[in-house]
């Protein structure tokens, strides 16, 4: 066998294990972040923050990380599918040739070259130097422009007041808003509540991490198995990234 | 044109006859001062005339550090504002923005401001069950500091009012 597969073998069965994180199962590790960053430090460019999607763990079923979502940033739909917000969703795809059908949640991409901040007109849209794309709602207009561009169709525009929102994720009418990477929890250190809920009632098919630190769990994942982006062709160069598509 | 001209300066004394005769009434008759509910913290940020005159600067320089940059655990928060000034009256549930008894409106009612902060923000804390689930870890990781690389290469940032 390839050195590859050596490496690939030894990551499996040892440097996983080793790299203590809170086992929530059997198997299932809740890997916490470094650190928080301390107060009145800006976010910083050393790092990007990262999601990988192992799809092969991840059940048609399972809902866990929209659930979670919902609650932990307090959006929900009012009946109205077509234009309720969505930060994230759960997306099955089908191979038309095999009939294999996968399932996958997808959201905000957090792309290196996001094209919701080339066409903002008042800079709402925006990357965090950690990578994190926001909407910065108090200059967003509501123009929707950065739906049109997001080929993911990440971003949702409210057309409702909004009462009871949760301190920590402003929302209103008449604004844009999308998956944050729960950007609240990871300056304070914790992984995104999707993340935790995967590995808490899913199959653990999300890691989320640092892609510029190689020693951290996504990005020797990430080194070992390899992983896609979804629409690579575009060039964007996502945060999120898929395994087993 | 000249008797144009004179009726407008007639009209044009008569005004300043009647704004003059309001001049001279007591000012304080007209609206009474807006009644603040009591505040739950031992002292506030800054003092209550700084405040008075500059809580909308520090929020508005503070927002855009936060949401933009990143900088967390600043001075001035709309989120600790909310937790000292909106507290329950005996009997009562916590007050929305709507409502006159809430800090913030009542004020803003006073002074005819119209803010927007509430349309998307939350007007009063969230409750205690709530709370265990935001932001702050339950597995103490805060506190801790950054590998010494980043450190070099940032730099501690002062937090400016």
């Amino acid at each position: 066998m390839s050195a590859t597969d050596t490496s690939r073998r030894r990551f499996l069965t040892g440097a996983a294990a080793a790299a203590a994180g809170l086992a929530v199962a059997p198997g299932v590790f809740l890997m916490p972040l470094a650190q928080a960053r301390r107060a009145g430090e800006p976010a910083s460019s050393d790092v990007r923050w990262g999601l990988l999607v192992d799809t092969t763990r991840c059940s048609d079923g399972c809902d866990a990380c929209v659930r979670a979502c919902k609650e932990e940033n307090g959006w929900e739909g009012v009946g109205r599918p077509r234009t309720d917000a969505q930060w994230i969703r759960k997306v099955k795809v089908r191979d038309p040739r095999t009939g294999h059908t996968q399932s996958l949640p997808l959201m905000c991409q957090h792309c290196k070259h996001p094209p919701c901040v080339d066409v903002c007109p008042t800079a709402a849209s925006m990357k965090r130097a950690d990578g994190i794309v926001l909407v910065d709602k108090h200059v967003c207009i509501g123009c929707r422009y950065c739906m049109m561009a997001c080929p993911y169709k990440a971003r949702s525009f409210i057309h409702e007041d909004v009462h009871d929102q949760r301190a920590h994720a402003p929302r209103g009418k008449g604004t844009v808003e999308s998956c944050t990477l729960c950007v609240h929890r990871v300056d304070a250190g914790r992984v995104p509540a999707c993340v935790e809920a995967c590995a808490a009632e899913g199959g653990g098919a999300l890691v989320f991490g640092d892609l510029k630190d190689p020693s951290s769990e996504i990005s020797r994942r990430l080194a070992a198995h390899g992983a896609e982006e979804i629409r690579a062709d575009l060039g964007l160069d996502t945060g999120v990234r898929y395994y087993g598509i | 044109m000249r008797g144009v001209t004179a009726k407008t300066g007639r009209a044009l004394a008569l005004l300043a006859l009647v704004a003059l005769g309001a001049m001279a009434r007591p000012a304080a008759a007209e609206v009474p001062k807006p009644k603040l509910p009591p505040a739950k913290g031992e002292k506030c940020v800054e003092p209550t005339e700084v405040m008075r005159r500059k809580h909308m600067a520090y929020l508005l320089h503070q927002r855009d550090d936060t949401l933009r940059r990143g900088i967390r655990g600043g001075k001035y928060s709309l989120r600790e504002c909310l937790e000292c000034h909106v507290t329950a009256q005996p009997g009562k549930p916590l007050p929305t923005y709507g409502s006159p008894e809430h800090f913030c409106s009542a004020c803003h009612r006073y002074a005819a401001v119209h803010i927007d902060c509430f349309s998307c923000h939350r007007d009063r804390p969230e409750p205690e069950a709530a709370r265990a689930g935001g932001p702050a870890p339950a597995d103490g990781l805060t506190g801790r500091t950054l590998p010494a690389r980043t450190l070099k290469v940032l730099g501690p940032v002062e937090v400016k009012p």
